[in-house]
């Protein structure tokens, strides 16, 4: 064991081991379901929860197809996400630079980021309705500190000298976010983005889960009020896998500054 | 007037809550067009000195003037050559040379032409579009260097420009040094280990004190380069033959041996 864990994996070991991780998995949800362990109710099997997932692609469930409510879902993600990350990224860099703006507004963040995303519903959905606005404030609130604190932290840590660089070769003040702090931050601001949208996804179905009218979550109540928990668990694994692409994407993105900067 | 002027310049850092003193007393002057290279022991506030000068850093007491107005902020008309190069990890080997010209308002056509100029004499051809990651330490220090030739700047501040560069391309950057300040004079403040580099460059060479640093003694290059005729030689070997250049190396040498043995403690 030991010198397994000196060597570094090759690419077929890793899939192999995860392979491994995933059978087991399956093979005791199977074995739980299957065997009447646990009662058919309390836990679809595997098989039932993909065929169900399958059925709802092509028939409607509480007013819409699967990927109707995906769609509603993720568009509702992309504002809030969006959104968390027009407002965060810049004035994460300009508290970065300017202390006066981080003295103002970090008491402020510090004392509203330990709040949920969720329990920002109420108000939510008072202020905003049930159907766009208060999911999307919800997902803001997930998203946005992610992206404020890793602009933040890509501003306040960048090299002195590569400011100074830039003061010396005639940059204006103000252009020095733009053109050191930014891109400077960009690393850590795309990593920042990553842990944002997922924050913001999993905030947004919660959201979901309580207001509005479409949605996976919307469904997943429609579903748990008929009993029905082979749709429950289909909503679960459609939310598991979406979000699943979404981190791929952003990954990409991620490797791709990472790469052009020379850091791996 | 002069370019730079260094008057009974004091600078204390303050480090864990207790004052502690880089620079007692600097007293440097700098006529327009000089070439001033300073040597000194490692710590003894060689940069400190030209980060004052290029605006990074306050002298606590005393002042640090350029042009006869008290340095208050870095700018364009004081090019400085980082020791640790700092280009901008994001940005080409071209727009790196480029930033400072694109800052001045200079018309696209004329940055090519100026900074596909630049980048010949400092032999960096082909790597325009790399960036500083996929260049040697050396590749990356020319690229600093012709940041701030580019800018064609007033005063050039460089601290340890040479350093990184292999004993070939250095020799061969000296002379080019050399050739350019002749040319084209202008005020440079040049920091350096080698005492024969700054013999070989330097109108005046200014040896500090280690730690608390002061200006110890400034040897007078040029009257014995103009004499002896060095700038006749093209190759730096020759001119570090000439008995005049052993001897004005030597009278540094150990002046700054000096230093270096008091340092024991
Ligand atoms: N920002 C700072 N804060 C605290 N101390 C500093 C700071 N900058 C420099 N010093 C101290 O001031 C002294 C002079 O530093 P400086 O960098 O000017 O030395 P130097 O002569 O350039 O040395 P070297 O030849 O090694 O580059 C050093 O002892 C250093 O520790
Ligand atoms: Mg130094």
């Amino acid at each position: 064991m030991v010198s397994l864990a000196q060597r570094p994996l090759t690419s077929a070991e890793t899939i192999g081991y995860g392979a491994i991780g995933l059978a087991a998995f399956l093979a005791l949800w199977s074995a739980l379901s299957l065997t009447g362990l646990v009662p058919r109710q309390f836990l679809p099997g595997p098989l039932e929860v993909v065929s169900r997932m399958v059925h709802l692609v092509g028939s409607p469930f509480a007013g819409a197809t699967l990927p109707q409510h995906l769609a509603s879902s993720f568009l509702r993600f992309a504002y809030g996400f969006a959104l968390g990350a027009v407002v965060g990224i810049p004035l994460g860099l300009l508290m970065g630079w300017f202390r006066w703006l981080d003295d103002i507004v970090t008491p402020i963040f510090d004392g509203l980021r330990f709040i949920a995303p969720i329990a920002w519903v109420p108000f939510a959905a008072l202020w905003f309705g049930t159907g766009v606005g208060g999911p999307i404030l919800i997902i803001f609130a997930g998203a946005f500190p992610p992206c404020l604190i890793n602009a933040y932290r890509g501003a306040r840590f960048v090299s002195r000298p590569l400011i100074e660089a830039a003061q010396m070769l005639g940059t204006p003040s103000r252009r020095v976010i733009t053109e050191v702090l930014l891109p400077a931050s960009l690393p850590s601001i795309v990593a920042g983005l990553r842990v944002s949208a997922g924050l913001g996804w999993q905030s947004l179905i919660g959201a979901e889960l309580i207001v509005a009218s479409t949605g996976v979550g919307f469904m997943m109540v429609q579903a748990q009020l008929n009993i029905s928990t082979a749709t429950v668990m289909a909503g679960m694994l459609a939310i598991g896998l979406v979000g699943l692409l979404i981190d791929v994407g952003l990954r990409q993105v991620e490797g791709a500054v990472r790469r052009r900067r020379g850091l791996q | 007037m002069d370019a730079i002027r260094f008057d009974g310049v004091h600078k204390a850092f303050r480090r864990a809550g207790i004052d502690f003193v880089a620079l007692e007393k600097v007293d440097l002057a700098i006529a327009p067009q000089e070439f001033v290279a300073i040597v000194g022991p490692s710590g003894c506030g060689k940069t400190t000195c030209l980060r004052m000068a290029a605006g990074f850093e306050f002298p606590t007491s005393g002042e640090v003037t350029v042009d006869g107005r008290i340095v208050t902020a870095p700018g364009p008309d004081r090019a400085v050559v980082f020791q640790q190069f700092a280009l901008f990890p994001w940005k080409t080997v071209f727009e790196n040379i480029e930033l400072g010209l694109r800052n001045k308002g200079v018309p696209k056509a004329e940055r090519g032409d100026r900074v596909a100029e630049a980048i010949a004499l400092m032999n960096l051809q082909g790597y325009e579009t790399a960036f500083p990651h996929q260049l040697s330490g050396g590749m990356q220090q020319r690229v600093a260097i012709a940041r701030a030739y580019v800018l064609d700047p007033d005063v050039l501040l460089m601290d340890e420009p040479f350093g990184a560069l292999d004993a070939q391309t250095r020799v061969v950057m000296q002379e080019e040094l050399v050739r350019l300040a002749r040319r084209n004079p202008r005020t440079v403040l040049f920091i350096t280990h080698s005492v024969e580099e700054a013999v070989y460059l330097a109108d005046r060479v200014a040896v500090m004190t280690r730690r608390p640093g002061r200006i110890k003694e400034v040897i007078n290059v040029k009257p014995v380069r103009v004499a002896e005729h060095w700038d006749d030689h093209a190759r730096i070997e020759d001119v570090m033959d000439l008995e005049s250049f052993v001897h004005l190396r030597t009278r540094i040498w150990k002046s700054l041996r000096d230093e270096k043995g008091s340092q024991d403690r």
